[in-house]
């Protein structure tokens, strides 16, 4: 079993979250926006785990197929959408869908 | 045991800094893939081996499987070049590398053949499936209702729509219908 601190298994998870942030903050491009809300539910996901294993209760398991599932459902609904975007505006870059926006 | 975790861990955050750092969307995939394999190791370790195989099936097998279906129906065009570039052996070598150190680890684990040493908080699946469907049953309920919305939604977006004309203007716009038709399914 591993012995690690269970404090650096969940500044690992934060990391790891951290990162997927970023990711969606910085990129404009609309397909790597959504591999990184993936890293942030898979972040999310290892912290259920992390939990469960730490009090040995099958919990964060079942926790985590429900993330599993919503991911799943997340990312297919998306995709379409990505699809839609592309089909309508010709382009996979977030910046250009500003019909909502002001003029400046 | 605390090595191969922090070994694990280390691919994980490379992996994934270099799939949101990366400027070709397959190859940010496949710096993806490695990032979830890495992370379903770590879940072994921790003591889930169920959640470690429905992680590599289910993100890495089918998710991921969505991901290169769409960014490959989104590059139209200029293919010729980019599979020349993409078939270039150098961009599989880091990936590789990822793997083989994923590898390693796993191999020293499944052959580290230390009972006691694994024997302490692994949950079994056995374990999970009856919290699953007797404690989180309408957890499973509103799941299976939530991917139907899912089916229904990405059909929905999904699908060719169709220009709907009024019946007195179809006749003189007919064959601009189908033009625009026939271009929007190539």
């Amino acid at each position: 079993m591993v012995t690690v601190a269970v404090e650096i298994q969940l500044l690992f998870a934060a990391s790891l979250f951290l990162m997927g942030l970023i990711g969606v903050l910085v990129r404009r491009n609309i397909i790597f926006m959504l591999m990184s809300i993936e890293i942030m539910f898979n972040s999310a996901g290892l912290v259920f785990i992390i939990g469960g294993s730490h009090w040995a209760q099958p919990d964060g398991q079942v926790m985590f197929i429900f993330i599993l599932t919503v991911a799943a459902a997340e990312v297919s609904v998306g995709l379409a959408i990505i699809l839609q975007m592309y089909r309508h505006f010709k382009t996979i870059d977030v910046d250009e869908l500003k019909q909502l926006s002001d003029k400046i | 045991m605390n090595v191969i975790f922090y070994i694990a861990a280390s691919v994980t955050l490379f992996s994934t800094i270099m799939a949101i750092t990366g400027r070709n969307a397959i190859h940010a995939l496949l710096f993806l893939i490695m990032s979830l394999l890495s992370i379903s190791v770590i879940f072994y370790i921790l003591g889930a081996p169920f959640i470690a195989a429905l992680e590599v099936i289910v993100y890495a097998g089918a998710i991921m499987v969505l991901f290169i279906f769409v960014i490959m129906m989104l590059n139209i065009g200029l293919e010729k070049e980019i599979e020349r570039k993409w078939l270039h052996p150098r961009i599989w070598i880091l990936p590789s590398i990822l793997a083989l150190i994923l590898m390693a680890d796993f191999i020293y684990m499944v052959t580290i053949n230390n009972v006691q040493e694994f024997s302490g908080q692994i949950i079994l699946p056995k374990q999970v499936g009856i919290s699953l469907f007797t404690t989180y049953l309408i957890g499973v309920e509103i799941s299976a209702m939530l991917l139907l919305a899912g089916i229904v939604g990405a059909y929905h977006l999904g699908r060719q729509n169709k220009k709907v004309m009024h019946r007195f203007l179809q006749k003189e716009k007919f064959p601009q219908i189908k033009e625009e038709s026939v271009e929007g399914i190539i």
